[in-house]
């Protein structure tokens, strides 16, 4: 029972940078109606940025305030240069801009800081959390930061202006358009949001996973799993999801023997497919009405 | 949230390609096929086994063409698909001494078996949920490939080498052009069976569920048939390419057939043209040749020059080159008259 439970809290730690990553990406997707295969290495670069501006000495949370204002801005800036002129291109077409997008910014950054793995600090600390060998107070920190995002999210959608146009423009664009709401610009405005999410998501997990331009493949690969098990139209089911999959990938790799950290995946992978061809909005989405 | 909100009319995924845009007129296709003919007779044999590639990754994005330009349904499990014809060629031409263009076939009905059986879950996914499920495909394969229990057959991680075929009735040819001519024959005889399939019942069916999956089922076209007719299909077509792949590197190994692969494959739809069949090959001629030419403008940044190459691409072409087939086509049309 013991282990059972140090699971469940090993499984809740490592949830939380799944978490972090499937709000992020969840917010894009309410943005601008597709998932961005970019946005962990978004997500890394931001980090990165951050790094670079601690090792030139500045402090920590002056460094974090700094690079959430530099991946907004690069957000919008990336929308507007790359993904604008692409908005009456075919779906599919996007995608590949996504893809694209993901090759040009590994690429850099690996050719400015890199490949070598860079140590991150951590504003908690890192001793263990309440007396817990397996949370430490990063870890906790980062579930708190998580929730706290989560919350200020919940409202910034649903008691601000802007947040109410911007739920418009991404449901309903031309009815949105039609009561005056600037949809392109909300678009904008979602992935400067995202990018920002990224690059908190980034420089929490960056502690644990440590620095390099490949940290974000397997987050992303499990953030993904968590915003698409938690249902992609809910915020809140995305950090659930974030836990869920944290908790299952530990509880495989524990109690079904012969699984190996690389049978980890696909098998967490199975399990989430399992659920959606039960639930196939995800456990909190709602499901989408189809109209001939 | 109002009511509306959860009222959304369904945008379309792929674009509705009509069934007669789907491929070159008879004067193209028959140019095409000479000069496949002919270049390998003038070129050295790394073009030679370059061009067989290029069929064999051209026969698997056809396969996804079919799946997603023709079904709607969206796939980034095709590398798992390749891999399980690749090893079935491998394993049945190294253990059990068949000859290697019996295992293509093989190789294609077990993966068309295995496709079907994956695409009956899959029913219940669309969009993202489904490219999720086959994402998981893909990550899972290489892994399971890798497991103990089948290393007696796959080799584990270290993989299988297969034998070169020699040409066979004394035929004055190297390797490398003998098996260029195979895959070429198997390639042809491919597509001409794809665009058939798309113009008979079966395809009209995939394009009904394509463009309205609601509409097509009230017309009485059997949607959860047709769309994992459509996964086996292409799953089998992406088996013999496969396998064909196998017999052309002469080596499988996990690792070769990575999720990777399944980007490259979509992004070879994508720069064809979804839904265009010739176009596959343009999109695999892309997804050869563009890394390369990468690599060569600059070693250190190879990704952001292919990143920015293929945004160029996908600004000037959106629809891929089925575009500047269609304006090709307008402009012979206007000189003609």
């Amino acid at each position: 029972m013991e282990l059972f439970t140090n699971q469940i809290l090993a499984g809740i730690s490592t949830g939380a940078i799944y978490a972090c990553m499937a709000l992020a990406i969840v917010m894009i997707y309410q943005a601008i109606d597709h998932l961005n295969f970019a946005q962990g290495e978004m997500a890394m670069f931001s980090t990165f940025i951050s790094w670079q501006l601690m090792q030139w000495g500045i402090p920590y949370w002056v460094a974090f305030v700094l690079t959430l204002a530099f991946s907004f801005a690069a957000g919008i800036a990336i929308e507007r240069a790359l993904f604008k002129p692409l908005t009456k291109a075919p779906i599919l077409t996007q995608v590949a801009g996504f893809i694209a997008l993901y090759s040009i910014i590994n690429s850099c950054a690996g050719l400015i800081w890199d490949f070598t793995i860079k140590q991150y600090p951590t504003p908690f600390g890192s001793s263990p959390f309440l007396g817990s060998q397996l949370i430490s107070t990063h870890q906790a920190g980062m579930i708190g930061i998580t929730l706290l995002m989560l919350l200020g999210l919940f409202f910034f959608f649903r008691y601000t202006r802007i947040g109410l146009a911007m739920r418009a423009a991404a449901s309903l664009p031309e009815s949105a358009r039609l009561v005056g709401i600037n949809t392109s610009w909300m678009i904008a405005l979602g992935w400067g949001m995202a990018a920002a999410i990224g690059a908190v998501a980034g420089m929490m997990i960056a502690p644990v996973v440590f620095l390099e331009p490949n940290m974000m493949l397997g987050v992303l690969i499990y953030g993904f799993a968590a915003a698409v098990l938690g249902g992609l139209t809910s915020p809140f089911g995305a950090v659930v999801g974030g836990f869920l999959v944290g908790v299952f990938e530990n509880l495989v790799g524990t109690y079904i023997p012969g699984v190996g950290n690389e049978l980890k995946l696909p098998i967490a992978l199975a399990l989430i497919i399992t659920v959606l061809v039960v639930k196939p909005a995800g456990l909190f989405g709602r499901p989408i009405v189809k109209r001939v | 949230m109002s009511a509306a909100e959860e009222v959304v009319t369904e945008g379309q995924a792929v674009e509705a390609v009509p069934k007669r845009a789907m491929t070159l007129g008879t004067g193209t296709s028959l140019t095409v096929l000479v000069l496949l003919l002919v270049i390998p007779l003038l070129v050295k044999n790394f073009i030679i086994f370059q061009m067989t590639m290029l069929l064999i990754y051209g026969v698997a994005v056809l396969a996804l063409n079919i799946l997603t330009g023709g079904s709607g349904q969206f796939s980034l499990g095709q590398s798992a698909f390749y891999a399980v014809g690749a090893y079935t060629s491998a394993i049945l031409m190294e253990h059990a001494g068949v000859n290697y263009a019996l295992t293509l076939p093989i190789a294609g009905l077990i993966c068309f078996a295995f496709g079907f059986a994956f695409g009956q879950p899959a029913l219940r996914l669309s969009g993202v949920y489904l490219a999720l499920a086959t994402f998981a495909l893909a990550t899972a394969m290489p892994q399971l490939l890798k497991l103990g229990y089948f290393e007696h057959w796959t080799g584990g991680v270290q993989g299988l080498v297969v034998t070169k075929p020699d040409a066979p009735f004394g035929l004055p040819m190297s390797q490398d052009m003998w098996l260029y001519y195979f895959t070429l024959v198997v390639t042809v005889a491919i597509y001409v069976g794809s665009i058939n399939l798309l113009r008979s019942r079966s395809g009209r069916a995939f394009m009904s569920i394509r463009d309205n999956e609601i509409a097509a089922s009230s017309m009485g076209v059997n949607v959860s048939l047709y769309k994992t007719l459509a996964f086996g299909v292409s799953a089998g077509i992406t088996g013999v390419a496969g396998g064909l792949g196998a017999i052309a590197v002469q080596f499988v190994a996990p690792d070769s057939y990575t999720i990777t692969l399944a980007i490259s494959l979509f992004l070879g739809m994508v720069v064809g043209g979804v839904g265009w069949l010739p176009g596959s090959f343009v999109g695999s001629a892309f997804i050869i040749f563009v890394p390369n030419i990468a690599e060569s403008i600059s070693k250190g940044l190879s990704g952001a020059v292919f990143g920015v190459l293929l945004f160029l691409v996908i600004f000037l072409i959106p629809h891929g080159a089925r575009q500047i087939a269609i304006v090709g086509q307008q402009l012979a049309g206007r000189l003609r008259r």
